[in-house]
């Protein structure tokens, strides 16, 4: 018995390592993809910055549906519960971004709370109902509340202090994005040490098997509820980025449309990878900006195309595609 | 009292077209275990080409209807052999992504060939015409799509309950692989239901494109809401769906006749409410 437990670590140790440095190499393509966009299209840093923004809402998705196997179409609502916070804190006096970023992060949580208790309720069926009865009284309330929330003209006005008092937010966007890319980066690496810990090991396990989780003495629906609070903070920094960096907060921010689309994303890239949902949101919002210029009614035609194809052809996204090419795979981290 | 009638006869009609249009649906999840969020896009496929033979043809609405069933199940046959088929048995993450993939390109095609205005499906004239029904005059069509619905209700229940092929049905949703090895042709009766479900959503289309209107997004648009009437009413049951169309018909109507400033929200709060009590619907089996 010992014996077998010896011979696990030993061969587990030559895999972290390989894994380890293929996640250094990982973030340093952000940084440098990351800075390519800045160099290359310095007139579309504000495109840039919504992909940013929306990447970290495809990433809060992949933390439910890719290691918890929790299926949603209402991650939005978390999104617009930071991006509604961070404005709404914004307008009342609270300019300094930091803390918005904060506040938004605090509000998507909370919204995490209540969504993971009403979703966990049910399965299936039901529960991915659930997620869109959700987003749509999110919906609702923040159209009706226009007092707050500015209705369907949507929140404006948002004047944001200069970030550490030095760097403004420029026409330009550059202040933001920069601010967004390190925000992403600190977000992918911090994600990355949740899903290696042993509370990101029993998510997935979880994922496979419910049933024995609770068999082996773990309670599942805490575990599931502290990852929807986590992927709400997530989702909820992505909208406060969203709104710092647009000074608009919009009802679109908390629409099913954006909850599908983002889900789209995430299905594109690879489920159950944190990698996949990055790659899934540059594709696709690089695509749909190329596309919908010219006509958006294509860009619909050629989404659900792109969608069958990859159901048919590659279930595990794109970066399994990449990953059974390079022919390395060590295990889905 | 008057208010609580009108509400209630408008919140009946309108509960019929969820029905018509629901009760595939829900068969589709039911029988096959398949999400079809395309569903609402056969539908409105329907709408336009009931639309395009009455309008623009000038044919008669009864001609109109018959020719958008057989027109939608026509289209619906490819799609069910070579789409359809292979996600049968996928897990529900796979078959909402490809209905929704099928969704996108029905509403992007639609709208290259057809434009983005509303499509109408002119009535004949003696279902224009108000009738009076006692504490109110109401539109003919109001009368005929209960009607219809009444009528699919009454036919489906038949069809499952008292003949044959609805013997095999069941037998089917109960146990496919023992009723293959019984001889029954499961093929077949998944195909022949999924013909009869998107029958259905094309009658419902036509006779309810006075309450959704026919346009590009109708399939995105109505998606949820058709979703959520089978959920709620629990999948494969035609008298939980009965139930959830006129439950959800009636809160929906009286949210928009007694507070139209608070749109769907009370239809979603309702939803909520009725998944979290009903987890499976109210009247869906234990999986």
């Amino acid at each position: 018995m010992q014996l077998t437990a010896q011979a696990g670590t030993v061969s587990a140790a030559p895999r972290a390592k390989s894994l380890w440095w293929r996640d250094v190499i990982g973030i340093v393509s952000i940084i440098a993809l990351g800075a390519a966009g800045y160099w290359l299209f310095p007139d579309n840093l504000a495109l840039l910055t919504r992909i940013i923004a929306v990447a970290l809402l495809v990433l809060s998705i992949d933390l439910i549906v890719g290691y918890c196997g929790v299926a949603t179409l209402g991650q939005a609502a978390l999104f617009g519960a930071g991006a509604y916070a961070a404005g709404i804190a914004c307008v009342n006096g609270v300019t300094e971004p930091m803390t918005l970023l904060a506040i938004g992060a605090a509000a998507g949580a909370a919204a995490g709370l209540v969504m993971g208790t009403i979703m966990l309720r049910a399965h299936g069926l039901a529960q991915l109902v659930l997620s869109i009865a959700i987003v749509q009284l999110f919906h609702e309330a923040a159209n009706k509340a226009s007092a707050i929330t500015g209705g369907s003209d949507g929140l404006a006005g948002l004047m944001v202090s200069p970030l550490f008092g030095i760097f403004e937010f420029d026409l330009w966007g550059k202040t933001a994005y920069i601010m967004g890319l390190a925000l992403l980066l600190i977000v992918f690496v911090a994600l990355k040490f949740i899903v290696a810990s042993p509370f990101g090991m029993l998510c997935r396990g979880i994922k496979q098997d419910p049933v024995r989780i609770r068999a082996m003495g773990a309670f599942v629906f805490p575990v599931l509820l502290k990852m929807f609070a986590i992927s709400g903070a997530v989702a909820g920094m992505g909208g406060a980025l969203a709104a710092i960096s647009t000074q608009v907060v919009g009802l679109d921010s908390v629409s099913f449309e954006l909850s599908a689309n983002a889900l789209v994303m995430l299905v594109l890239g690879g489920l159950g990878t944190l990698y996949g949902a990055l790659i899934g949101t540059v594709i696709f919002m690089g695509f749909e900006h190329v596309v919908s210029a010219i006509n958006p009614f294509h860009w619909m035609t050629m989404v659900g195309a792109l969608l069958i194809a990859v159901v048919l052809a590659a279930p595990g996204g794109l970066s399994s595609l990449v990953e059974k090419v390079s022919g390395s795979r060590g295990g889905k981290a | 009292m008057q208010t609580v009638l009108s509400i209630a006869t408008d919140a009946l009609a309108f509960g019929m077209v969820l029905f018509i249009i629901c009760i595939g649906l829900s068969l589709t999840m039911g029988l096959m275990r398949v999400v079809n969020l395309a569903h609402g896009a056969f539908a409105m496929i329907a709408g336009y080409i009931a639309s395009y033979a009455a309008r623009d043809l000038g044919l008669g609405y009864a001609v109109a209807i018959f020719l958008a069933i057989v027109g939608t199940i026509i289209i619906s046959i490819p799609l069910e052999r070579f789409l359809y088929r292979r996600i049968y048995g996928s897990p529900e993450l796979t078959q909402v992504l490809m209905t929704i993939g099928i969704t996108f390109c029905v509403i992007g095609i639609t709208n290259y060939f057809f434009g983005p205005t509303l499509k109408t499906i002119p009535l004949p004239q003696a279902l224009s015409q108000p009738v009076d029904i006692g504490f109110r005059t109401i539109a003919a069509h109001r009368l005929f799509v209960i009607a219809c619905g009444a009528v699919v209700a009454g036919g489906l229940w038949y069809l499952i309950e008292r003949t044959s092929f609805g013997i095999k049905l069941r037998a089917t949703v109960d146990n496919a692989a023992m009723s293959d090895a019984l001889g029954v042709r499961t093929q077949v009766v998944y195909a022949v239901s999924f013909a009869i479900a998107i029958g259905l959503a094309a009658l419902g289309g036509v006779v309810g494109a006075e309450f959704l209107p026919i346009e590009p997004y109708y399939a995105l648009r109505y998606m949820v809401m058709f979703l959520v009437v089978v959920s709620v009413g629990g999948a494969g049951s035609i008298l939980g769906a009965v139930i959830a169309c006129l439950v959800l018909g009636l809160v929906d109507t009286t949210g928009r006749y007694l507070m139209p400033e608070f749109g769907n929200f009370f239809f979603y709060a309702a939803v909520i409410l009725i998944v979290c009590l009903f987890p499976r619907g109210f009247l869906g089996r234990a999986q």
